[in-house]
């Protein structure tokens, strides 16, 4: 074990790891984040937390994080490249770590294009392979990027994501084998909706081995409504929804779409939990926190296991 | 090439209307080639100062001319006099030339006509993209000849982001995704292996996040 990581300790012991996620308010109400964490007590084993998700401005996510660390979860701080350089990402790792943060997730980040501030300038100093790299650098050998010492590492479980729907797809379980080989622990994928292609992608990921190098948390979203899977499928990026679950959502009254989103989200899991090097699974219940003691429940992931 | 394009002339017109005399000086090279600051572009716009400035009924005289660079003391001082004789200058120069024509005959002000773009080529008629990011330290050698610097939206070194769709990049149809172009040239050249390395955050010392940047050739020094 390298790190206090629930989850690290989760995944180790071989248990199905549920994590979820916890998007921090355009404002400064502490009370925000404590009522979406009241929401997903006793169900996950760690909550990311988003930074500037979309490019859309909002509490930092370590700050964010500290509230629901004050609550007795263990949180994933995510941090993107957009917004900060090498001397602002190592500062946030080391003061992210200071606070008892666990975990991080490194991530190159949306174009700003997308947020509230498109006229900002992006930063982009690194990516998302070299973030890794610099934190297990950090972690495990005590050094900057710069090559100088750190006098009290920064004891982080590794993390990052995947997008086995992003193009081109050949390179994808590649990519994968690169962040591997810089040092990531855990994976978190994108939103699965796509399950052929997604099982393809983990046929490529277990013939190079990768899938006992590192432990892959597979994504799932909850449909909400036919409106938010249109705007899944055709306006956010890296995303590849089938029409036939559209179809299916259409199927049935207007009155019981949000149900069968959630329905189709334990059936995702269900499938999922039977695919060799799956370890767990990361729910991504967008502004519908309240949903996810339902589906894990029903998932027949409850209770979570004690570490 | 320096790819420019000609500024809003509403925003010339207010550059220049408070003097009598104008130079209209056009540069003949770069800006010449991406049809935004040659000899026709002055002339263009020449006349279109001209019809509104009739129009408001404004008596400004402009005088036109075109010299082969405006990046170059050895075009420049040929024209000083002429320069000298006017209140201002109209530079249809890059950013370089506006600058450049100043710091050689300082006594005159001189005003951008052009957005200054990119260092890119010419597509097709009428379309120009961008190449180089002039970062000071290529390494198109392991990219397969394509600059993730200048053509990925996030300048990632290693490989694409999640965002990569059918080619083109998340932020816009319009825009070739640089590792998608990347990926077929090196499976072209029989290259892939190269996607395996994994390249370290790079030293962006020698590009502007260095500082302005000179270089210094002793061996062409006098």
């Amino acid at each position: 074990m390298k790190t206090n990581s629930r989850l690290e300790k989760i995944l180790e012991k071989g248990e199905f790891a549920v994590t979820s996620e916890c998007g921090p308010p355009r404002g400064a109400d502490p009370d925000v984040i404590r009522k979406k964490g009241e929401l997903l007590k006793g169900v996950v084993d760690a909550v990311n937390v988003t930074d500037n998700q979309t490019s859309v401005v909002r509490m930092s996510s370590w700050a964010s994080c500290l509230i629901l660390k004050d609550m007795g979860f263990d949180p994933i701080v995510q941090m993107v490249c957009r917004d900060r350089n090498r001397i602002a990402i190592q500062s946030d790792i080391l003061g992210a770590a200071a606070l008892g943060i666990n975990n991080i997730l490194c991530l190159s980040g949306d174009h700003q294009k997308f947020g509230d501030h498109p006229s900002a300038k992006n930063v982009f100093d690194m990516d998302s392979i070299q973030l890794i790299w610099t934190v297990k650098r950090m972690r495990d050998e005590g050094l900057f990027i710069s090559g100088e010492e750190i006098k009290g590492r920064p004891n982080l479980f590794i993390g990052a994501a995947a997008n086995p729907f992003a193009d081109p797809f050949d390179i994808r379980a590649l990519r994968l084998a690169k962040k591997v080989a810089a040092g990531v622990e855990f994976i978190q994928t994108q939103c699965i909706y796509n399950l052929e292609r997604f099982e393809k992608w983990m046929e490529m990921v277990k013939d190079m081995g990768l899938h006992e190098k590192v432990h892959i948390l597979a994504g799932v979203t909850p449909f909400k409504s036919i409106g938010m899977a249109k705007y899944m499928k055709n306006f956010v990026p890296g995303m590849d929804v089938p029409d036939a679950l559209i179809d299916r959502l259409k199927g049935v009254p207007k009155e019981k779409r949000a149900n069968e989103g959630i329905k189709i989200a334990i059936e995702t899991i269900q499938r999922l939990k039977e695919i060799k090097g799956i370890h767990g699974v990361h729910i991504m219940a967008i502004e519908w926190e309240e949903k996810v003691p339902e589906i894990v429940e029903a998932a027949g992931l409850l209770p979570r296991p004690e570490v | 090439m320096i790819v420019a394009e000609r500024k809003p002339i509403e925003e010339i017109v207010n550059m220049i209307r408070d003097f009598n005399k104008v130079l209209i000086l056009g540069c003949g090279t770069c800006v010449a080639v991406c049809m935004a600051g040659g000899e026709k572009e002055v002339q263009v716009l020449a006349a279109q100062l001209r019809m509104i400035f009739s129009k408001e009924g404004k008596d400004i005289e402009l005088i036109e001319d075109t010299i082969q660079r405006q990046c170059d003391k050895e075009y420049i001082e040929p024209i000083a006099d002429k320069i000298r004789s006017v209140d201002a200058v109209l530079s249809m120069a890059c950013g370089v030339g506006v600058q450049f024509t100043a710091e050689v005959v300082p006594e005159k002000i001189v005003f951008p006509a052009l957005n200054t773009k990119f260092y890119g080529a010419t597509i097709e008629e009428g379309v120009w993209s961008e190449r180089c990011a002039g970062c000071g330290n290529c390494i198109l050698d392991k990219t397969g000849g394509i600059c993730p610097i200048a053509r990925c939206s996030k300048r990632l070194l290693n490989g694409p982001c999640g965002g990569s769709n059918n080619g083109k990049c998340e932020i816009s149809p319009e825009i070739d995704c640089a590792w998608q172009l990347i990926y077929d040239r090196l499976k072209a050249l029989g290259q892939l292996e190269k996607l395996e390395e994994i390249i370290p955050a790079k030293n962006w010392q020698t590009s502007l996040s260095g500082g302005p940047r000179k270089v210094v050739r002793e061996d062409l020094r006098k």
